[in-house]
């Protein structure tokens, strides 16, 4: 599974470019599984009353599918040692045609002493970056 | 506002989650995993777990858990409805991996003023059953106070 090798890695290089759809669906989904059932994640209505601009993504979903392009280049999720991102932007889902979120992940920092990749990751929804600071250490 | 003096205030620890392997493949589904260590026994016995691992985030569930004592606790004060998620941060000793019997210890790291709004960092420990640890969650919420 550790197939990369840490010694051929440079800073900002480019580790993988991942397109995910989110749709209501993908709410509801993410809803059952983590138990987030808050009700702006689904209801339209009290969306539009506590004056959000539509049904939002979970911030944890959008957070736990960009980790998906870290997890692909390494092939195994029990690398990811430590992972943090802010949330700065909402992902707006729209009914019919969903949201769709570009992920890209570089090599922000090589610890090889620790063999230690920190991945940064930028994700992009409607042409605007919605989450700070997203960077996942990566055991390799 | 937030009660200031919560800061530093430790909750019990939570009653014992058992991790389901269907549970871990939801979740996996959920997120848009394809990683064959959430849902492939054998892909993840192979790479040497006893069983399937958990995406790194999976671990809000149990953090979930705590924080529901938080937000039930009238000393806190926390209006859930003027809450946003602000940040949040994972750093695991070792995977979540299924059968997993986990509890956590939630202590309230900071309680930070800023402007009407209040900044709740907490600091989730999650340990298994043999008492080691295998994450910490830290969260910050906004609670957003009147304009």
């Amino acid at each position: 599974m550790a197939h990369i090798n840490i010694a051929s890695l440079e800073v900002g290089q480019e580790i993988g470019t991942t397109e995910f759809l989110l749709t209501r669906d993908s709410l509801v989904r993410y809803a059952g599984a983590s138990g987030d059932f808050n009700s702006i994640h689904y209801r339209d209505d009290i969306a539009a009353a506590v004056g959000l601009p539509g049904v939002l993504a979970h911030g944890m979903l959008t957070m736990g599918a960009a980790v998906q392009v870290a997890v692909d280049w390494v092939g195994d999720a029990g690398r990811i040692a430590d992972y943090q991102v802010r949330f700065t932007k909402p992902v707006v889902v729209d009914p019919v045609d969903g949201a769709v979120l570009v992920v890209t992940g570089k090599v922000g920092a090589i610890d090889e002493e620790n063999r230690l990749v920190r991945i940064d990751l930028t994700a992009v929804f409607n042409e605007t970056t919605v989450l700070g600071k997203a960077q996942a250490q990566v055991r390799v | 506002m937030v009660n200031p003096n919560v800061q530093g205030k430790t909750y019990p620890a939570t009653s014992p989650y058992l991790v389901g392997r269907e549970k871990i493949r939801e979740f996996a589904h959920a997120v848009k995993s394809t990683n064959p260590m959430n849902l492939d026994v054998f892909a993840a016995q192979a790479a040497g777990y006893d069983d399937v691992i958990a995406p790194p985030t999976f671990a809000v569930v149990i953090q979930e858990r705590s924080l529901a004592t938080v937000l039930a606790d009238p000393e806190a004060d926390i209006d859930f409805s003027r809450v946003v998620h602000g940040d949040q941060r994972f750093i695991h000793a070792r995977p979540i991996v299924a059968g997993d019997e986990l509890t956590s210890v939630l202590e309230v790291a900071s309680v930070k003023s800023l402007g009407a709004h209040s900044m709740v960092t907490f600091e989730t420990k999650i340990f298994d059953i043999e008492k080691a640890l295998v994450c910490t969650a830290i969260s910050t919420l906004v609670v957003r106070g009147d304009e």
